[in-house]
């Protein structure tokens, strides 16, 4: 049955725009495990250049763990394991040899409470393009300015960039770190519930840089603000108990979704 | 106000049962309690301080800090035993400080979920309460003994073992404060983990981790023991760490046990002095502690 329900609308999908669309992240067969309890459940789905693919769904739902698949996150921890192909162009990144410094040069993140390093706001930027690129002062300058041109925080901040990054409000922290991410040019961008801790005008304001980086960038987010993912996605993922019970274009999703469990959770009667 | 919303509050709740009485005069008498025995150690704190300064203060003078230790009967100072316990206390610090971050970012970072940490983590905690005697015979055996002779290098090398632990444990508290988040947000612009502990870990904890140094500092100062059985003494000037050196608590511990009055004054003297050291570097800790809950 339910097999049925995902397949179709990704079809309808590919019919209607395949010509444009490049697969950028192609999820095929993903289980997870924490331990031996299996949080994803064989999970495909794919992540196109130049859009933005929402993955929405009540806690616990295996969201976030799937976003920390595609930059191996979750290496950091022991006990936690992925199985099935996660595609990268066309490297498989769950390839135990995966260097993975390196993959998450490519795939950037960005957390639910801004994280700040210690350090000044120009250094906080800097230290991430120094990791691969030995680059010269001025060369260097160039790039932190591009980066928070980039994150519409230059403005607010080019007076003061040997301030603490800490002393910036969170809006502006969240800001610095979509900064930071981009500074490393990556070439897909994780947002892991970006906006939770943050009000409704620094919100706004992320919105609209999510909108304008997707021009050049692959990029997924994870939201439990509904409105939010059918303001700033082009894909829809919807999720329940570990499975993707439903995925497609946002305005179907949100208009006719197909499948009973995504229409109750839009609609509130879940969740 | 407060107690017309307190009222009001009572009403509401209902909170003239006897169930509500008996938990505040139960909170009444805890509360009380509490006071006394905060009231009755602070008694003798200031007690002891009263009579060390005191004393103290009536024989502190330059002489003490440019005079050798005098032979009784004779006037002098204090130079030599400050001049060998900073020496001591600043080799101490020199081999223990190195060992017990390295240890200590082991448990936080990269050891953090192996059974070792468990193992290393409970030995350290019997190493931070050893009492420091144990530790004094212990150098004495590896280093006195075998060397033949008590040695100002044997005595640092036991304050050092009592640094070790401190540090060891600081360090990863402090680490483990640093949140998890900022370690994935390093990870997550392919920082590898040395990078991630040495930029991003450490500077986020540095103030505590300096803490937990100051603190060991402050700890191995009034270490008598140890010294007794590795540096042991000396009435004269030395500078040869191969040699015994002097030292403040242990030239207290002699003086104070002896029948001169001019000994007895230059022991009140320095312990005054050992006094004043650690305050300062508890007041500096404080400061820095309070500044790394900021940031």
């Amino acid at each position: 049955m339910s097999t049925v329900n995902f397949t179709i609308p990704v079809v309808t999908h590919a019919a209607s725009s395949a010509s444009d669309l490049s697969e950028k992240v192609t999820v095929k067969n993903l289980d997870f495990y924490y331990g031996d309890h299996r949080a994803l459940k064989n999970i495909n789905v794919s992540l196109y250049h130049g859009k933005v693919t929402a993955f929405i769904g009540p806690s616990g739902c295996g969201k976030s763990t799937l976003l920390r698949v595609l930059n191996r996150m979750y290496d950091l921890y022991p006990n936690q394991r992925a199985t099935g192909t996660v595609r990268l162009d066309n490297d498989d990144i769950l390839e135990p040899s995966q260097d993975l410094n390196l993959l998450r040069a490519k795939v950037g993140m960005v957390f639910q409470k801004p994280t700040p390093f210690p350090m000044t706001i120009y250094e906080n930027i800097a230290f991430g393009i120094r990791l691969y690129e030995n680059l010269p002062k001025p060369e260097l300058d160039n790039r932190v300015q591009q980066a928070l041109q980039r994150a519409a925080l230059w403005n607010e901040v080019k007076d003061k960039l040997d301030a603490n990054g800490l002393s910036l409000s969170g809006g502006q922290q969240q800001r610095l770190c979509i900064a930071r991410t981009v500074a490393v040019r990556p070439e897909v961008i994780l947002f892991d519930e970006p906006c939770s801790a943050l009000d409704p005008i620094s919100t706004a304001k992320i919105e609209e840089l999510i909108d304008e980086l997707k021009e050049d960038y692959t990029i997924a987010i994870v939201t439990h603000n509904m409105q939010q993912a059918a303001r700033v996605s082009d894909f829809t993922a919807f999720m329940y108990l570990g499975e993707l019970v439903e995925y497609g274009d946002t305005t179907r999703m949100f208009t006719t979704p197909s499948d009973r469990r995504t229409q109750d959770y839009i609609t509130g009667r879940f969740g | 106000m407060d107690g017309w919303v307190s009222n009001m509050a009572n009403m509401i709740s209902g909170a003239s049962s006897p169930l509500y009485h008996s938990r505040r005069r139960k909170n009444v008498i805890t509360m009380l309690l509490a006071y006394f025995a905060t009231g009755f150690g602070l008694i003798w704190l200031g007690l002891i301080l009263g009579v060390l300064f005191y004393q103290g203060f009536s024989g502190l003078s330059l002489r003490v800090f440019t005079e050798m230790t005098p032979p009784p009967g004779a006037s002098g100072g204090l130079l030599n035993p400050i001049m060998g316990s900073l020496v001591m206390t600043f080799l101490a610090v020199l081999i223990g400080t190195p060992l017990g971050i390295l240890a200590g970012t082991y448990l936080a970072e990269y050891g953090r979920f192996e059974k070792l940490s468990t193992i290393v983590r409970f030995i350290n905690d019997i190493l931070l309460s050893a009492p420091s005697i144990v530790i004094g015979l212990f150098v004495y055996e590896i280093m006195v003994a075998t060397m033949g002779h008590f040695s100002g290098w044997a005595g640092a090398v036991a304050l050092s073992v009592i640094v070790i632990p401190v540090v060891v444990r600081t360090t990863e508290d402090m680490l483990t404060l640093v949140p998890d988040t900022l370690r994935e947000a390093a990870a997550s612009i392919g920082l590898p983990r040395s990078l991630m502990i040495r930029k991003v870990a450490y500077r986020a904890a540095r103030a505590g981790m300096i803490t937990g140094v100051l603190l060991a500092i402050a700890r191995i100062s009034g270490e008598t023991a140890p010294l007794l059985f590795t540096a042991l003494n000396n009435q004269f000037w030395s500078s040869n760490m191969n040699a015994p050196v002097a030292s403040l608590p242990v030239v207290i511990f002699q003086f104070a046990l002896s029948p001169y009055k001019d000994w007895q004054e230059l022991a009140w003297t320095g312990a005054l002095i050992i006094t004043l050291a650690v305050l300062t570097l508890s007041i500096v800790a404080r400061f820095l502690g309070a500044q790394s809950k900021k940031s």
